[in-house]
């Protein structure tokens, strides 16, 4: 367990973003993976009174505040309609409603963690990072950053029409990914995101064009093939990159013919 | 630093260390169904409602909940009454250290769905352990408070 000399709960973005530009201070966003770790904090910074813990829809986008509970994704109407459920499925096996109710998007975002079902999720979306600093940064391009010492904001989610489906694999309900999958269509492209490879998430586009706007098994087979080739898996406890590179083939093909199913 | 919060229903002011935990702080104060089991956040023993939700009072630092209204199961009593005997029926409380997680966040679901599925009671109690029952215990002692309210058979 971590130890904390002192707390501040921020009163701006300024004054947050000024104690973190010292290491030894941290945000703190659900705690939850904070606390798994060892060694001290001389300031924890809490967000929790900047009002960002609410999902905001206006007529095209989401705009999701860093604070807000992985929960809040789970249950919001509005976006799991624009997703066809995808945001729900990405998140409702990640340990428990206890759990759920305490970890944040921010947070979930920032450690870039391998094994994140949020990061997955919001890379086959049209998805932007809003940073303090650093402005508006494209989610692919965000996922590639190292970490710096700039603050979330918000993300924001364009309702660029399209569909989407997200699927995972995981040794038993409620443990991490061995890997998880998630597809859309939009702007006239298919995008897969592969994650919990088990390091970070990554994204393929169908920039050749393999895929029509509706695929049937085959082509969402072949495509399939082509993305578990694409990536790169690696080997930890839950699973061997031989057993990812197959289970990638199965999952994404899978889901990529039930949403083209649901486009038709 | 100094905090103010509602525990079961009184308030409470108190000088804390900013790294103390929830768990410690409710433990401090009497609320020994808190308990600290798996220290990963996966088992929730230390489950308490922070303004009506479920959370793991081990993960939770004290500090912010300042202002905030805490329950644990000593306030919660007769709450927990209605539903707790079904429970009790099914022997689904064998060594009873995971029960007041269980019962706490059974009131969470059926404040927020109260007449939840099986599937929907699954769902939401997946964050609660039990190393003995195997579950089924608890969701047919759900299952039967649920029908009892309906007028249906036990």
């Amino acid at each position: 367990m971590i130890t904390i000399k002192e707390y501040i709960k921020a009163e701006s973005l300024e004054q947050a973003y000024e104690l973190n530009q010292k290491k030894k201070n941290k945000i703190i966003g659900g705690m939850l993976w904070l606390k798994m770790g060892r060694g001290s904090v001389n300031t924890a910074i809490d967000l929790s009174g900047l009002g960002l813990d609410t999902i905001e829809e206006t007529e095209d986008t989401f705009v999701i505040g860093a604070m807000t509970t992985l929960r809040a994704l789970e249950t919001h109407e509005g976006l799991n309609v624009y997703t066809s459920g995808a945001a729900k499925r990405a998140v409702e096996n990640i340990v428990g409603v206890q759990f759920r109710n305490l970890a944040t998007i921010g947070g979930s975002l920032w450690g870039r963690y391998g094994f994140s079902d949020v990061l997955t999720l919001l890379m086959s979306l049209d998805c932007q990072v809003e940073l303090y600093k650093g402005g508006m940064v494209p989610i692919e391009q965000f996922a590639s950053m190292k970490p710096d010492r700039d603050i979330i904001v918000r993300i924001l989610i364009r309702k660029t029409a399209g569909c989407f489906g997200y699927s995972d694999m995981r040794i038993q309900s409620t443990d991490f990914p061995v890997l998880n999958c998630a597809v859309s269509y939009f702007d006239g492209m298919w995008r897969c995101a592969v994650g919990a490879r088990p390091s970070r998430a990554v994204l393929v586009k169908d920039e050749y064009g393999m895929l029509p706007e509706i695929p049937d098994s085959g082509q969402a087979e072949s495509f399939a093939r082509m993305v578990a080739e694409t990536v790169h898996f690696g080997s930890n406890m839950r699973g061997s990159a031989r057993y990812r590179q197959r289970l990638a083939e199965v999952l994404i093909a899978r889901i990529l013919t039930e949403t083209g199913r649901n486009m038709a | 630093m100094n905090i103010k919060l509602k525990l079961n229903g009184k308030m409470i002011s108190e000088d804390i260390a900013p790294d103390l935990l929830l768990i410690d702080f409710v433990r401090k104060h009497d609320c020994k169904s808190v308990k600290r089991g798996c220290e990963t956040a996966n088992c929730g023993l230390c489950t308490v409602l922070m303004n009506g939700k479920p959370v793991l009072s081990c993960s939770v630092l004290t500090a912010r909940a300042n202002g905030q209204e805490i329950f644990t199961l000593e306030g919660l009593q007769e709450e927990a009454s209605e539903f707790i005997s079904f429970i009790a029926e099914q022997g689904a409380d064998q060594c009873g250290f995971c029960n007041p997680g269980f019962v706490m966040n059974t009131i969470a679901l059926l404040r927020e769905n109260p007449d939840p599925t099986d599937d929907e009671i699954k769902a939401f109690l997946s964050g609660n352990l039990c190393r003995c029952s195997g579950y089924e215990g608890q969701l047919r002692g759900i299952r039967n408070y649920l029908d009892s309210r309906k007028g249906g058979e036990q």
